[in-house]
């Protein structure tokens, strides 16, 4: 499959500078394609416009030709955040949380190192790794065809970084999933994509 | 006379600017219902801040890293007990004393944005609401350091990205000339380069006097900037070692210490199975055991400090 | 640490609070209620009576006994502001609802209505709405439903707004979870306790506003045992130096008041999780 950003335009406020212009991008299935920006560029945003949670100013989304939103109701390009704990509603325990995805499989649970007891937790009991590990597997539903990882692993220490990236890699390639990985550090993504796309 | 006098009173101050040993903190909770239990997070935990030098405390999220920086300020939650010692040049820092140097002497890099003023520009945030010249001029100089343009300065909150709020936030910290920085966690989401020109800020921090307590999960940053390095694990602390025994994997003392160092990207991206223990099922040894492929009887206990090569750990297999 | 009474922990002193509170209030509605018929009699040989171990709280000109006639008033306030309280709450969450979620034209119709009626004086409209309405139970249930409800639809509505925003509200509608699913799932659980704690910090408005509408005139009809008909009647006899007819009946409802507000607070320190480990 091919996820394609054709021309995208984006600023918040009508008057004011413009976050993104005239923006291209094109990944393959097979891809696990790095992006390095300046801060202030706007990776956030994109990978929200790529996901399908903003929507362009100008410009489109394609996923194999045809807009995100002809998908259905499951986006099949999930995006994992930076804050695990902010896309987890505090009051649901981890085993509603991973119910949410889209029938994902056992094996994932297991190769992420989630460990059963976590399950009948809150978020609040868990720290932020063991949370985007959740959050990973959340996104790996049957459905999903391309992942965006938005500075995942930034908040994580060393060891589980390497963990969650060494298992990304494998289920990414495993599945045929095209990944979208944005970092600032340069060493990681060198280790984790196929390619790397300065903005 | 007078001088003589201050240099006099430098010169017999201890080059030990904070001094932390056998620090614990726990949280009281209730546990579903309505019985109440203690959640004891960190445990035994020491650390030393030297005058004129950076320490950078690395670990894991839930290593007690952020609670440390809490602490030290006075400003952990209110369910939250704190027992041991935490001594600040020659004294014990107690909660009055914490209470009158917060924001002056000590200051706090905070961890999150969140901890901007959403309704205030810029400018008055970081002169916090000083209006003199010498606050603006200073601002201007600072927001130029950062390469943010003085308009700036009249800018909100929102209007910034992350990244340059994230600057904003050092920047409030300059404004006084502390003694004690502690920066929790100040640069993740910047660019290296970024992020350098943070770092040499509290190098130049440091340089003029001051201790910089800097709390993070980067290993590279901090194997960079800093003069000393403390291994947070599970609540305690594992290692103090120079930054420079991060140059090579042998000269580092802890089997946690070597794990992290050979996760690095660039040093072989090698991940160790197994997750941090939570709280309340920490082992009684050392909290690392149940993922050491060389725990022993020894482990289970707790492990007294060993001094080698100049730097400390708590470990009963290393060797000098 | 604190030794505390009995040895009990801040949420367990909070909720045995919660209980009392509300076993109280539950007490004199249900005695009042069973005590109705005698509130009625009236007995000329015991009239005039000052508080004394058979009549705590005296008699009045016509003899019938102030304690039953105050706890028939009180569970008959009680009732109404259980109704009007929980009518007014509905008409809070469904408005402050609909003006979160059904686009900005019916938001600011909305939230123009409740500037609306919180621009004018609670007691003015109250009035006026139970006296459209024909005074009585009906009236003064009517008005106060209709008057109440505007703080609690303003932070619901804040609520909701808030909730759509929140990333994890975002997450589930890619991750293809259906809208339903959501309203029960994530913005339930969260606005539920919110509603809980509105609603019941409602009553003791409800119960003041009944009581005064009622002590003017333009409330429940003078034969009902209300505290507002007991007040008011009772302001006749006060120069007469018969303090027992007002004082009484007063106290109780301010108790009632108080006790409807200590039942909200401590239920909202209980669900706050800025405080539930105290």
């Amino acid at each position: 499959m091919l996820l394609e950003a054709r021309d995208i335009t984006f600023c918040y406020d009508k008057n004011n500078r413009k976050i993104l212009e005239n923006f291209h991008l094109q990944v393959e299935s097979q891809e696990r394609v790095g992006l390095v920006a300046p801060s202030g560029f706007g990776k956030t945003t994109l990978c929200k416009i790529l996901a399908g949670y903003e929507q362009p100013e100008g410009g489109e989304v394609l996923l194999d030709g045809r807009p995100l939103s002809s998908y259905g109701r499951y986006c099949p390009v999930q995006m994992i955040w930076q804050h695990p704990e902010q896309v987890i509603n505090p009051r649901l325990r981890m085993k509603a949380v991973l119910e949410e995805g889209d029938q994902v499989e056992e094996r994932i649970v297991g190769e992420l190192g989630i460990e059963p007891e976590w399950l009948s937790r809150y978020p609040g009991e868990l720290s932020g790794g063991e949370l985007q590990r959740f959050c990973i597997a959340r996104a790996l539903g049957k459905r999903t065809r391309f992942l965006l990882a938005d500075e995942i692993s930034t908040m994580l220490d060393l060891i589980t970084q390497s963990q969650i990236w060494g298992f990304l890699m494998e289920e990414c390639t495993r599945r045929g999933i095209g990944l979208v990985a944005v970092s600032h550090s340069q060493p990681l993504l060198e280790r984790v994509c196929t390619r790397i796309q300065s903005l | 006379m007078e001088i003589e006098e201050v240099k006099d009173r430098e010169e017999r101050e201890p080059e030990e600017l904070l001094h932390i040993e056998h620090l614990s903190v726990s949280f009281e909770q209730y546990q579903g219902g309505m019985e109440k239990g203690d959640l004891q997070v960190i445990r035994d935990l020491n650390v030393t801040i030297r005058k004129g030098e950076i320490t950078a405390v690395v670990g894991a999220s839930g290593s007690g890293k952020s609670l440390l920086a809490h602490a030290v300020l006075g400003i952990l939650p209110y369910n939250a007990t704190r027992r041991g010692k935490i001594n600040y040049r020659g004294q014990e820092l107690t909660q009055e004393r914490e209470a009158k140097l917060r924001g002056r002497e000590i200051v706090l890099v905070p961890q999150s944005i969140g901890f901007l003023d959403p309704l205030m520009k810029i400018g008055p945030q970081i002169r916090k609401g000083k209006k003199d010249k010498a606050s603006r001029k200073r601002v201007d100089a600072i927001l130029k350091g950062y390469s943010l343009k003085p308009e700036v300065g009249e800018l909100y909150p929102f209007e910034l990205s992350g990244g340059m709020n994230r600057r904003v936030l050092v920047s409030t910290a300059l404004m006084e000339t502390p003694r004690l920085v502690i920066a929790d966690e100040p640069t993740p989401g910047l660019e290296m380069k970024l992020a350098r020109r943070v770092m040499e800020h509290f190098r130049e921090l440091a340089d003029q006097g001051a201790g910089v307590l800097l709390i993070t999960h980067d290993l590279e940053l901090a194997m960079e900037t800093a003069d000393w390095i403390v291994v947070f694990y599970g609540g305690t602390t594992l290692e103090e070692a120079r930054a420079s025994d991060f140059q090579e994997e042998k000269l580092l003392r802890h089997p946690y210490t070597r794990a992290l160092w050979r996760a690095m990207p660039q040093n072989g991206f090698a991940a160790i199975p197994g997750t941090q223990p939570y709280a309340a099922h920490m082992p009684t040894g050392c909290p690392f055991g149940p993922r050491c492929s060389r725990c022993t009887e020894e482990c289970l206990q707790p492990v007294p400090w060993k001094e080698i090569r100049g730097g400390r750990v708590r470990c009963a297999h290393t060797e000098e | 640490m604190k030794k505390s009474f009995l040895g009990w922990n801040g949420r367990k002193r909070t909720f045995v609070l919660f209980t009392l509170a509300l076993v109280l209030l539950g007490v004199v509605t249900l005695w009042g209620q069973l005590g109705a018929e005698k509130a009625l009699e009236t007995d000329f040989s015991r009239k005039d009576l000052a508080p004394c171990l058979a009549y705590p709280f005296g008699t009045d000109w016509m003899g019938r006994d102030m304690f039953l006639r105050t706890l028939t008033g009180l569970s008959m306030s009680i009732r109404i502001g259980l109704l009007a309280a929980g009518v007014s709450a509905l008409v809070a969450v469904v408005l402050g609802t609909a003006a979160a979620t059904l686009g900005r034209r019916v938001d600011s119709v909305i939230t123009w209505v409740i500037d609306l009626v919180m621009g004018i004086p609670h007691i003015l409209l109250l009035i006026l709405i139970s006296y459209a309405c024909g005074r009585g139970f009906r009236g003064v249930v009517t008005g106060v439903a209709l008057t109440h409800w505007t703080s609690l639809a303003r932070v619901m509505r804040g609520e909701v707004l808030q909730l759509k925003e929140a990333p994890y509200i975002q997450m589930a509608e890619k991750l293809g979870t259906k809208r339903l699913a959501i309203i029960r799932k994530h913005m339930l659980p969260h606005l539920f306790p919110q509603f809980l704690v509105g609603l019941i910090l409602m009553f003791p408005h409800a119960i003041l506003h009944e009581a005064s509408i009622t002590f003017l005139g333009f409330g429940l009809s003078p034969e009902q045992p209300a505290i507002g008909v007991i007040l008011s009647e009772s302001m006749k006899y006060l120069a007469m130096g018969k303090w027992w007819l007002a004082l009484f009946p007063g106290l109780l409802l301010v108790l009632t008041v108080v006790l409807f507000d200590v039942a909200g607070e401590s239920l909202r320190r209980l669900l706050d999780p800025g405080s539930a480990h105290v």
